[in-house]
């Protein structure tokens, strides 16, 4: 038998661009663009295993931010505090950079990178709403005092380190959180004000 | 002179269309890196709070979601129009955030559980009750890493 030479028909591959655009639909409607993002915080454990709910804290270690249902702000007694001055006001209070006796306490603490020194330990932000507050409002606010602790910390972690805090190694970061510990608790809502 | 051609039937060169596949896969890849799935079907609209703190959200297999709004339009004569909860992919009360969490965290592996992140998609006008009760049913099972989800403020 003579070997006969026989030419492979192309395929025909005009249908191929239909197939890919079938995929292309139904990625685009299974899917979503939306990257997430969001205020991180972390939730206080149920009550019943917290020790005791009525620890006496002095009164220059808390700092009172009440929101009522009309979403006005109420600092340390102060009515309609402007949001704007929220985290300037924690940031002093949190630091307390000229011991001022209205405002946090320091303690002596050992801290590694730091060596001795006076930290505001026993400080808490308590934020209180109403339950007619709007979300917008309360989370404005817990924004605010956050962006007060990551300022504090980027000033500490630029003085101590030269470097921004998220440019930091974990054990310096470690350092800076327990120099500037977050706290901010979030009581129980009360109903002030009229219903 | 003289050159036009008589029948006027000029024949058109046929367009290329061999890398049209090409193309077209390669905006299918695109799509495919940056979109993830969606995993519910909304059923209540909301828009997030604009805010200046933002953190990524690591890990999309840790994350479960909530969320809080009022019902789209299509639901709204059966369902009213103040702010529910959605749990999936159906309206749920307050007092089913505790069981879902719990079904969300069987579902995960067990290493990755003290990782569990719940996050919170709430409208910017909803009332803190709804949101306080969530926040109650979901310290009581102890998912206690939250976040807000948000959009970044110019």
């Amino acid at each position: 038998m003579a070997k006969k030479k026989r030419s492979v028909p192309g395929i025909n591959s005009s249908s191929t661009a239909d197939i890919a655009f079938m995929l292309l639909i139904f990625f685009l409607i299974t899917t979503s663009m939306d990257t997430d993002r969001g205020l991180a915080r972390r939730l206080p454990p149920p009550p019943e295993n917290e020790q005791h709910d009525d620890i006496i804290l002095k009164e220059r270690n808390i700092l009172q931010v009440k929101l009522n249902k009309e979403d006005q702000l109420m600092v340390n007694g102060e009515v309609g505090f402007d949001i704007k001055q929220l985290k300037d006001k924690a940031k002093e209070f949190i630091a307390n950079p000229n011991n001022d006796e209205n405002m946090p306490e320091k303690h002596k603490k050992t801290l590694p990178f730091f060596g001795d020194v006076m930290i505001t330990e026993k400080h808490v932000i308590s934020v209180q709403n109403d339950v007619g507050t709007s979300y917008d409002i309360y989370l404005q606010v817990q924004n605010e005092l956050v962006a007060a602790y990551n300022e504090l910390r980027n000033e500490l972690a630029q003085s101590q380190f030269g470097k921004s805090f998220a440019e930091c190694s974990d054990d310096e970061k470690e350092a800076i959180i327990d120099y500037y510990p977050q706290k901010i608790s979030e009581a129980e809502p009360k109903k002030y004000g009229g219903k | 002179m003289g050159k036009f051609s008589k029948n006027g039937k000029r024949g058109m060169p046929e367009l290329n269309t061999s890398s049209l596949p090409d193309l077209i896969f390669t905006m299918l890849f695109f799509f495919m890196i940056v979109t993830t799935m969606r995993e519910v079907t909304l059923k209540v609209q909301f828009k997030v709070p604009q805010v200046t703190e933002l953190e990524k959200l690591e890990k999309k297999s840790l994350v479960s979601f909530i969320y809080i709004g009022k019902p789209m339009q299509e639901f709204q004569k059966k369902m009213g129009t103040t702010d529910r909860i959605q749990l999936n992919d159906k309206f749920a009360e307050s007092n089913e955030v505790q069981d879902y969490i719990y079904q969300e965290r069987e579902n995960m592996k067990e290493e990755d559980k003290p990782f569990m992140t719940v996050s919170l998609k709430i409208d910017s006008k909803t009332k803190m009750g709804i949101v306080q009760e969530v926040k109650q049913a979901l310290r009581q099972a102890y998912a206690l890493k939250i976040n807000y989800s948000a959009t970044q403020r110019m």
